[in-house]
């Protein structure tokens, strides 16, 4: 395979030739409605010149595709990999090896159909330099993508690519149908709802309002009563919400492995229409975390997500995902064999967080909910309304009974584990090693609480983790020896009463 | 009495204040931005009464609120942030507090700093001051020493990156 041998030269390649077929293929799609239109209407009076107009259309996709393919090069060296586009504006896009953080693969329908994959490779560098973005190659064949994806991230890797063996992983995780259970229970079957709401009314305003009137129906639904109304939206709702978070979940979740490389990567592979991989390297792990959304809690279920740098911030987000909507001692089996701890770091005991922390939740949820009410009553709203929003008491009580019953945190030898959230329950163990500072914040009402906010700032994924709310004493005490020998000089030690300070006076 | 795995302890009760204070000087630089800030905010609302006497009514309190507030700000907030925005550096980290009601204390070890910077004002340069403000690879946020003598911070900055420097890793 020629492909094959030139990837080990500093020669330069180009994208698949498969891709001039491609790249038009997937414009005109996305142009289909606009084609339609010009071909149903017109521009020009006569059919010929609807014709040739959209034909004129397609010859220029058609040969921006080639200008594309032509004018683009990649290249990869032993120590990085450049991307060249562009024929008028050239640029070049180079990229570190030593800098690359993950190698995503993914494949859309058209692609698969060509047997192509998109290979985008990332450096999740936050700051602003040149290198900062992704390096994307789209596409080349799915072959030729695997072999790129391990020599990427082999730190090893120097061998041209026909000496690779392909490296059996250890399978951590696979899907099991069982889980579609949770699908109605995330937010997909809210997506679901918005997708087809879009999707309906589209279909009206292109169709037209009027021609939904047929027979008259806008009379009977505006004539029909009110609950007639909610009752059929409820229905829909309720039949369109899980199906379609069902779909969703299939095609998300098809045939999911999580496995662990020989490289000291972990390979997510999922996807059924579109085929995704995400390669995450394991020396760039520095916790995971356990997320249980409220729905989701209420099924007994949960989200493993790795805690890793150079996932791409916030932006990255989901890239992270380690395992879809699972039962619950899944999720933190899967969370335990990541990090190679058994049990995992996440279900470990944790320590509760003083009673104090229970009344500033109460205070915080109730407070707004009495404050809204009292002035709804000095507004001339019926009072029926203020007594409705007073209603929503019992729903803040329980809402702080449930993030206060969240809150806690432990240390084991090698993790830092902390858990908050009302409503989305997260809990996250973090590598003591991976600390790299501390911010101790203490509000007025803390203050006077006893209590503190200690946060464990991170390389990785939010970029700092908290324990919320812990007595002031214990959470100093978790800080300085969570990390040793990093606050010791800056925490008062109160002994038999006597202040003494601990510490270099540099 | 808490104890965790791999501690040996005693009950610490409090964090004590960073040793430095930022340059006295910072507290004439705080009130020149403050002054500017009160003025900015007045300038409109004075030459509203100016403009339009039937909303003397009500702009003339307004105004008076305004400059009874903004005044009261200029006086007590340059004075408070100078005592509670502290500083120092030991041998293996920097550390800092800020706050006046809401009290923050942070610590960067120095083998995690990434990157040190200055960054001089037209006000500060005027004043002789610097802000120098030290990050770490967390998205959480930096460390940020505002006003402080421009002396000291060139020799603290020089101190930061050698420190920086000898350490190795990629800090994260």
């Amino acid at each position: 395979m020629t492909a094959a041998t030139a990837l080990g030269e500093p020669g330069w390649q180009r994208l698949d030739p498969r891709m001039l077929a491609v790249t038009p293929l997937r414009q005109v799609a996305g142009f289909l409605p606009v084609i339609a239109v010009v071909l149903l209407t017109g521009i020009g009076q006569d059919i010929a010149g609807r014709v040739y107009s959209v034909l004129g259309g397609v010859l220029v996709v058609l040969l921006a595709g080639l200008l594309r393919w032509v004018t683009t090069r990649y290249r990869i060296t032993g120590e990085r990999v450049e991307l060249r586009t562009g024929l008028v504006f050239r640029s070049t896009r180079s990229v570190a090896r030593d800098r690359i953080r993950s190698v995503d693969v993914t494949a859309g329908l058209v692609h698969r159909l060509f047997q192509l994959s998109v290979v985008k490779v990332g450096t999740g560098e936050r700051t602003d330099g040149r290198e900062s973005r992704e390096l994307t190659l789209d596409a080349i064949s799915a072959a030729e993508a695997d072999r790129v994806r391990q020599r990427l991230l082999d730190p090893r890797d120097t061998e041209p690519p026909d000496r690779c063996t392909v490296p059996a992983g250890t399978e951590l995780a696979a899907l099991r149908w069982s889980w579609l259970r949770f699908a109605p229970l995330t937010v997909s079957s809210l997506v679901a709802l918005v997708a087809v709401a879009g999707v309906v009314g589209q279909l009206i305003s292109d169709v037209g309002a009027n021609a939904v009137d047929v027979g008259g129906v806008r009379e009977k639904l505006t004539s029909a009563p009110l609950w007639v109304g909610i009752a059929a939206f409820a229905a829909l709702v309720l039949v369109i919400a899980p199906a379609g978070s069902l779909l969703i979940f299939i095609e998300a979740w098809w045939g999911f492995t999580l496995v662990r490389e020989p490289g000291g990567t972990l390979r997510i592979r999922r996807g059924l229409f579109t085929t995704r991989s995400v390669s995450l390297e394991e020396r760039r792990l520095r916790g995971v975390e356990v997320i249980e959304p409220p729905l989701l809690r209420v099924g007994r279920g949960a989200r493993t997500v790795a805690v890793a740098t150079g996932l791409g911030g916030r932006r990255g987000h989901g890239r992270g995902t380690l395992l879809p909507p699972a039962p619950h001692p899944e999720a933190h089996r899967v969370a335990g064999v990541v990090l190679e701890e058994d049990p995992s770091p996440t279900a470990t005991t944790l320590r509760r967080h003083p009673l104090v922390a229970l009344r500033r939740r109460l205070v915080r949820a109730t407070v707004p909910v009495l404050a809204g009410s009292a002035t709804l009553w000095l507004t001339p709203v019926p009072a029926w309304v203020a007594w409705a929003a007073l209603g929503l008491l019992p729903a803040a009580v329980l809402l702080a009974l449930d993030a206060y019953r969240n809150l806690g945190h432990a240390l084991t030898s090698k993790y830092l584990v902390t858990r908050h959230g009302a409503g989305v329950r997260g809990t996250v163990a973090l590598q003591r090693a991976g600390v790299i500072g501390w911010t101790v914040s203490q509000s007025f009402f803390q203050r006077r609480a006893g209590l503190v906010t200690v946060t464990a700032t991170t390389a990785a994924g939010h970029g700092g983790y908290s324990v919320i709310d812990v007595a002031t004493a214990e959470g100093l005490a978790l800080a300085e020896q969570a990390v040793p020998g990093l606050r010791e000089p800056f925490v008062r030690h109160d002994v038999s009463g006597a202040g003494h300070t601990l510490g270099s006076m540099a | 009495m808490v104890s965790y795995p791999g501690g040996d302890v005693r009950e610490p009760s409090r964090l004590r204040p960073p040793r430095h204070r930022v340059s006295p000087r910072a507290i004439i630089w705080w009130s020149t931005q403050a002054t500017i800030e009160v003025v900015a905010v007045l300038v409109p609302l004075v030459i509203g009464l100016l403009a339009w006497p039937d909303a003397r009514p009500w702009l003339v309190p307004g105004t008076i609120t305004v400059a009874v507030i903004g005044v009261g700000y200029l006086l007590v907030m340059p004075r408070w942030r100078f005592r509670v925005h502290r500083w120092e550096t030991t041998d293996d980290a920097v550390y800092t507090s800020a706050g006046w009601i809401n009290q923050q204390w942070r610590v960067a070890p120095m083998s995690r700093i990434q990157t040190v910077d200055t960054e001089r004002g037209p006000l500060q340069q005027l004043f002789g001051l610097a802000t120098v403000t030290v990050t770490t690879a967390s998205a959480a946020g930096a460390l940020r020493l505002a006003g402080l003598d421009r002396g000291v911070a060139d020799d603290l900055v020089e101190q930061l990156t050698e420190t920086t420097q000898a350490t190795a890793g990629d800090a994260t």
